[in-house]
């Protein structure tokens, strides 16, 4: 029987194949080719796409390049929400690979934030590890750990290498046996259909009565609509690193499984396709 | 954990326990009346019943309690009639005790209650010193109180010979009444408490019981041991008043209230004096409302006042068994009880729930809060809920005889039941459920009544019946097929019976919860750290399907269908995303990755000592993605800064050496085994060690690519520090004439902590710790520091284990003042370990290592060989004026790892059959010797359930400590006497096989453990000799002789290819000496079965290996025989002294 070690090697390793092509109106002095890759869906957009920068370069000349951003059918892409997050939400249910057009101008300052260099992308993600670290456990675990092991989780994350992250982020996902589970779930909901970002509260994962709280209680709690109804159609699919989970998985086991590396459970909440 | 129970009586004094596996009160389905009270210890169950008799429940175990009685027959030679029984008038009894003064024919034994049985007749024991006698079992003498010889001489003119006869104590798992007569006890019982199993270390089943009588008297109960679980008698103990209730801990304590409230103190119990000598008094906790309830742990006393108020008793231990003073704890409870491991459990004063202390741990004794444990009872759904239940109470609710009503309680409304007429027409044998309720009173019956009434129209669906009349005679069939109820018209004129249960006066079961009246925690084996699921049961009624599932608990997680759910998408989403597209560039190049810390190193030369290094991992992917990495170890050299480094994909073990100073580890090399000098690493902390260790360990795997469990194949092994080790085989490993040189095998460690490991070829693997406990190798990895990805998630489990730490107390006898502690400057310390070299005082001496925490105090051990006098002294033989005492301390360990416990029977060797089976489900033969030296056969052992099921005891004359089983079901085994036993007759049909055939030793040797491969038989005895045993055939599988094959052998294991490995007590390296070293035989073939000479691997400091699962069969390569010149040279010299092969010792 697979082993709940297989889920994180699984959820780590998992590969969004992507092809990057140039955007219309960008001046080039010959054509740019498309550039193919496979993005890691727990990495950042902009951590991992110096090569498809260096690819277009090629062809720009130096005075038109300005910050790099992307898009996928008119929406501009976050580089802060994982790379898994942005396609499950905008791109789930397309034909692959996910075709994302790269801008180096006109950058979108209301929709996105800028990122000079990977130390942006490192502040947040440690910053999200922090935020997380609050929920589960007050922060005591994060803040015993040294500087170097917060260097480890993030090189880990730089360089994809998994067993290096786990081995310090196995420390965030431990909880006092007698507790059942951390003091909050760290998670956040996202909705293609709303203004709001996404969704994020504090949620136990047992509730007063000793019960475990499933993925489905949480819906309820925070996006009641997302949740069928009974004998209509599925409207919404509740997705978690392109995976429909069954609501009534525990929500402690998703956060300890599931979580992206910087320890928040994303969940993605799109209609269901009409085919 | 084993499962253990807590025992509950409910306000109708119906008994239930509650498993800490389990989730629901079982009733005590044998109890046949009401009890007033019960007192729990983990082998047994004491209680007063109603009709003020004591009763006695043995847990039913695999192992019997059997009882050898032995008598003497004694004969004089005299010239006319040769030996006969005229005896002179100054001799013995013709029958006697060994002493001779007790006259004792046989039919003067009788069965000391009804309670036992006589397991066969008289017969003669024909074993005399580990030799078998001829001649009937008769040894001779020159005259009676004289050495006996079991050969008859010239001189021989008395002999004796043994008789034994095994009587066994046969009520398990019923409630036995404890005969008393009147003279003994004129008063009934009212309290009855037992502990005290701790005071000394007799096997487990001797007790201290305390009880109180009606008129304040208290009864302490003499003689309850292993062999005699009633006891002998009851002797009453002087008390400074009327005492009310006692409570007798599992150490020393024991506490008792008086009816004015005070309490008083037992002072004076020790292992001699169980009884103890005289009373303190202590003073109630409030001074105007007096104590009415007390309760005692090991070093805990908790109390309750006449106002329900609980109080715990600060300061309480053996040294000072009156505590300091009162603290008023929350709560109101009317009766409390600590359980094992100072736990304590009490009863709601307004609720009559009962609740257990959380979070009471040996430095807060005192806990946390009161939970109450909620969960049902095993009666409350059987009829509310679906036919799966009632399928099962078909089997378990109905007995097939009708039960006695004796008790009062039913009497009174016994005309009111249907049943009655039943009960006396029931000749017939229709079955009473045994769930009937027993009604406590006319007033309750009503109400029930009532309820009962409007039942039906509640319910509907599934819950339907709410309750019903079932015909008796066809209610097994009836309840199997729909659980549903017979219109009660039907068959109220057959005899039937009205069943309910209490669950069905509710249909949502929400506030109907049992009334309890007492709680007994002492044979309930929980502790802070226990998953308990007693507290998060679940209103199944009043939930829906779907949010039922998600109360699964984590432990049965792995078989949710969300679980598979996610796996199944999981790799539905690896297709979709990323098969087409493997083409595709990655994102982020792999790249070198470095892990860099400072450590001590003990440096290679010498003076040796350790000094301060940077050390460094670099792990990088090679190019067929398979991982490997080097270690550097950088240090300075006379300012000079050098380096040394291994190849990850050389190193072949990592090996914790924590102790108390230094968190250190080794890392071998093939070169650093042949040196027997590794390379010794100390981490500044333990956690930095672990992290180390479980990198490395992670690092070395990948770079041979091993992950997972270990293989049904494996090598086992463990060290003397108890850490497991597994090492993958090689066919090429048992090749010949080149085998794989053993010292290049990699081991990788396996969490847990024992004293040795029996696996065999199908993967079924066992193992003992070091307190005895066995378990079971559930198939995991990992466990231990092994946190996180280097271990499965599944299948890891606590593991706790004990071993004692010795150190002595010296003392020198002065003409002056006789012995005393003032010993001469030349003298060994006065407080020092075994070789006195070291000085160990009680309070500098610590746990060998972090691990372990002390958990008992010093206290002398008695138990030395050789025997000590009242106070513990053992006199130095040569040099009489220096005593020494022995002290002992416990301390514990926990730990996890991929071990299972088997309960309750305590081994000291085990062994299974090195089979190749067919399937999963056929039974594997797997023997053990528990630590009383009984052995035992297991039943139900199978590749998919390798704990087995129940044990089968086999009969012995005498304690054994050694078993072994080879490939063709041949048992041989070592008694403690020395000799050798082969078991006859063992086959599939008859797993136990039928008699014990006697082997002598090698002369003058007493032989310690023996191995049996495919054919193959070695022992290896005390002096550490190993032999084999020649001329074994399928004809006659005893075999001739015993062949000597080397000396310094520690312990040795035969594997199914007849491959011998052995612990090798000296190994000489080129650095040093290891003891504790791997050794593998070379040269073993059919017609060289003894093998040439040895191989030398990992060590020192293992204690144990086995090669039984190995059965991978060497490649086959024809080759020149191994005294060609081409062949390679030994490897290294044979250390061993070369012994005369002794061919004498043979018994044809």
């Amino acid at each position: 029987m697979a082993d709940d070690k297989d889920v994180l090697r699984d959820v780590w390793f998992g590969r969004i194949p992507t092809s990057f092509t140039l955007n219309q109106d960008e001046v080039t002095e010959r054509e740019a080719e498309p550039y193919y890759l496979l993005l890691p869906r727990v990495s950042y957009l902009t951590l991992v796409t110096d090569k498809v920068k260096k690819h277009f370069l090629k062809v720009m000349r130096a005075e038109d390049v300005e910050e790099m951003w992307f898009e996928y059918e008119g929406t501009p892409l976050k580089w802060h929400y994982p790379i898994g997050v942005l396609f499950d939400l905008h791109a789930s249910n397309t034909v692959l690979p996910w075709s994302i057009t790269v801008h180096f101008k006109n950058f979108p300052d209301s929709d996105l934030l800028h990122c000079p260099s990977s130390s942006v992308v490192e502040a947040h993600f440690m910053s999200s590890i922090k935020e997380a670290d609050a929920l589960k456990h007050k922060s005591q675990v994060v803040n015993d750990m040294q500087k170097k092991d917060h260097k480890q989780l993030w090189m880990g994350l730089q360089n994809d290498k998994f067993d290096q992250f786990w081995a310090m982020n196995r420390k965030l996902m431990e909880y006092p046996t007698e507790e059942g589970g951390f003091r909050y779930i760290p998670f956040r909901i996202y909705q293609t259909m709303s203004d709001r970002p996404f969704i994020q509260r504090l949620f136990r994962p047992v509730s007063p009565e000793g019960n475990v709280h499933t993925l489905g209680d949480l819906m309820k709690e925070m996006d009641p609509a997302a949740l069928p109804n009974d004998g209509e159609p599925k409207r919404y699919q509740v997705v978690i690193h392109g995976i429909e989970p069954l609501l009534e998985t525990p929500l402690q086991w998703l956060s300890e499984h599931l979580s992206h590396p910087d320890n928040f459970l994303h969940i993605c909440v799109i209609p269901t396709p009409t085919d | 954990m084993p499962a253990s129970r807590l025992w509950v009586v409910d306000v109708y004094g119906r008994v239930f326990s509650l498993s800490t596996a389990g989730q629901q009160w079982e009733q005590c389905r044998d109890a046949q009346m009401e009890f007033k009270r019960v007192t729990a210890a983990q082998q047994c169950c004491w209680g007063i019943a109603c009709d003020n008799n004591v009763y006695l429940n043995v847990h039913a175990s695999d192992l019997p309690i059997r009882y050898q009685e032995e008598t003497y027959e004694n004969q004089r030679w005299n010239p006319i009639g040769g030996f006969s029984d005229h005896l002179l008038p100054s001799d013995r009894w013709q029958w006697s005790d060994i002493t001779g003064l007790k006259h004792q024919p046989l039919d003067s034994f009788e069965l000391p209650s009804s309670s036992w049985e006589w397991e066969g007749d008289w017969y003669v024991d024909e074993n005399f010193e580990g030799e078998p006698t001829e001649k009937e079992g008769w040894t001779y003498a020159i005259d009676f109180p004289a050495f006996y010889t079991k050969n008859k001489k010239m001189t021989s003119c008395v002999r004796r010979r043994r008789w034994l006869r095994y009587r066994r104590y046969k009520d398990m798992d019923t409630w036995a009444k404890i005969p008393s007569p009147q003279m003994e006890t004129p008063d009934p019982f009212s309290d009855i408490s037992c502990g005290g199993w701790e005071i000394s270390e007799e096997p487990r089943g001797r007790l201290s019981l305390w009880a109180v009588s009606l008129l304040g008297k208290v009864w302490f109960r003499v003689g309850i041991y292993h062999h005699n679980p009633e006891g002998s008698m009851w002797e009453e103990v002087s008390v400074p008043g009327e005492v009310l209730q006692i409570s007798c801990g599992p150490g020393d304590l024991v506490w008792a209230v008086l009816w004015e409230g005070q309490l008083i103190v037992r002072q004076g119990i020790t292992r001699d004096c169980s009884k103890g000598t005289s009373w303190v008094e202590v003073e109630s906790p409030s001074p105007d409302v007096g104590a009415t309830h007390v309760a005692v742990g090991i070093n805990t006393v908790w109390a309750l006042t006449k106002d329900n108020k609980v109080w715990f008793r600060r300061g309480v231990d053996s040294h000072n068994p009156c505590g300091l003073g009162w603290i008023s704890m929350v709560g109101e409870m009317i009766t409390i009880n600590v359980g094992l491991n100072d736990q304590v459990f009490a009863i709601g004063c307004e609720d009559r729930a009962v609740y257990f202390r959380q979070g009471v741990t040996t430095s807060e004794l005192s806990g946390k809060t009161w939970k109450a444990i909620s969960v049902p009872r095993d009666g409350d759904r059987s009829h509310s809920s679906a036919s799966t239940n009632s399928l099962q109470s078909a089997g378990c609710f109905f007995s097939g005889e009708v039960r006695a009503h004796d008790s009062f309680i039913s009497e009174l409304i016994s005309d009111r039941e249907p049943a009655k007429t039943l009960r006396e027409g029931g000749s017939a044998g229709p079955a009473v459920p045994e769930e009937e309720e027993t009604l406590p009173s006319e007033g309750e019956v009503k109400a029930l009544c009532a309820d009962v009434a409007i039942c039906p129209s509640q319910s509907g669906g599934p819950l339907d019946p709410q309750w019903s009349n079932v015909d008796l005679e066809e209610a097994q069939g009836q309840l199997a097929q729909t659980g549903a109820a017979l219109d009660a018209a039907d068959t109220s004129s057959l005899s039937s019976v009205a069943t309910y249960t209490l669950a069905m006066e509710d249909p949502y079961g929400t506030d109907e919860h049992p009334l309890w009246a007492w709680v007994s925690g002492g044979g309930c084996s929980v502790d802070s750290h226990s998953h308990l699921n007693w507290f998060n049961s679940v209103n199944t009624s009043s939930l829906v399907g779907s949010v039922q599932s998600m109360s699964l608990s984590v432990t049965s997680a792995q078989t949710a269908a969300w679980r598979q759910q996610i796996f199944e998408q999981l790799t539905e989403r690896t297709k979709r995303e990323m098969d087409n597209f493997k083409h595709y560039e990655q994102a982020i190049e792999q790249s070198v990755w470095v892990k860099k810390g400072t450590m001590q190193w003990w440096r290679d030369w010498k003076p040796y000592k350790w000094i301060d290094v940077h050390f460094a991992l670099e792990q990088f992917s090679g190019p067929e993605g398979n991982k490997d990495g080097i270690l550097f170890i950088y240090y300075n050299f006379y300012e000079e800064k050098k380096y040394l480094h291994a190849f990850v994909n050389e190193l072949t073990i990592l090996v914790p050496v924590l102790n108390e100073s230094k968190h250190t580890f080794a890392i071998y090399t093939p070169e650093r085994t042949k040196q027997r000098f590794p390379i010794r690493l100390a981490a500044a902390t333990e956690l930095e060690m672990h992290d180390w260790l479980a990198l490395l360990s992670v690092s070395c795997c990948h770079s041979r690519g091993i992950q997972g469990p270990p293989s049904k194949q494996a090598i086992w092994s463990i060290t003397c520090k108890g850490d497991i080790f597994v090492s993958e085989p090689s066919p090429a490993l048992e090749a010949m004439p080149y085998p794989t040189p053993c010292d290049q095998m990699f081991w990788r460690q396996v969490g847990g902590h024992l004293r040795m490991v029996e696996c065999n070829t199908v993967g079924i693997v066992w193992g003992i710790g070091y307190d005895h406990t066995a378990w079971v190798y559930t198939g995991g990895y990992g466990g231990g520091f092994f946190q996180g990805l280097a271990s499965s998630t599944d299948n890891i489990y606590t593991q706790t284990d004990v071993k004692s730490v010795y150190i002595y107390e010296n003392q020198r006898w002065n003409p002056l003042e006789g012995f005393t502690n003032r010993g001469l400057p030349t003298d060994r310390y006065m407080w020092s370990d075994a070789s006195g070299l070291h000085e160990c005082t009680k309070t500098n001496m610590k746990p060998p290592s972090t691990q372990w925490t002390w958990v008992s105090d010093w206290a002398i051990d008695y138990s030395v060989s050789g025997g000590t006098d009242k106070e513990g002294w053992q006199y130095a033989a040569d040099f009489p004026v220096f005593v020494f005492v022995f002290l002992r301390r416990k301390c514990k360990l926990t730990t996890t790892g991929p071990w299972q416990e088997i309960p309750p029977i305590a081994l000291s060797d085990v062994t299974i059959l090195p089979c190749t089976a067919q399937s999963n489900v056929d039974e594997v033969p797997l023997w053990a010797i528990s630590n009383k030296g009984d052995v035992l056969c297991r039943l139900g052992v199978t590749a998919l359930t390798p704990a087995g099921s129940s044990w089968l005891h086999v009969g012995t004359d005498q304690p054994f400590k050694s078993i072994s089983i080879g490939a063709a079901s041949q048992v041989w085994a070592i008694a403690r006497d020395g000799s050798a036993f082969y078991r006859g007759s063992v086959s599939p049909q008859s797993p136990a096989g039928d008699c014990w055939y006697h082997i002598p030793s090698p002369s003058k040797q007493k032989l310690r453990q023996v191995s049996v491969g495919r054919t193959s038989v070695l022992t290896v005895d005390e002096n550490g000799n190993l032999w084999y045993r020649q001329g074994v055939t399928p004809s006659y599988p005893q075999g001739s002789s015993w062949e000597h094959i080397s000396n310094n052998v520690r312990k040795v294991s035969v594997g199914p290819l007849d491959q011998v490995w052995i612990i090798a007590d000296k190994v000489q390296g080129s650095h040093s000496l290891s003891c504790g070293t791997v050794c593998h035989r070379l040269g073993v073939q059919p017609v060289e079965p003894k093998g040439i000479l040895w191989d030398y691997g990992i060590g020192g400091g293992w204690d144990h290996i086995t090669v039984r699962g190995n059965s991978m069969e060497p490649p086959r390569v024809r080759l020149p025989s191994l005294t060609d010149a081409s062949a390679p040279a030994p490897r290294s010299p044979i250390p061993f002294r070369n012994m005369e092969v002794n061919s004498s010792a043979g018994d044809s």
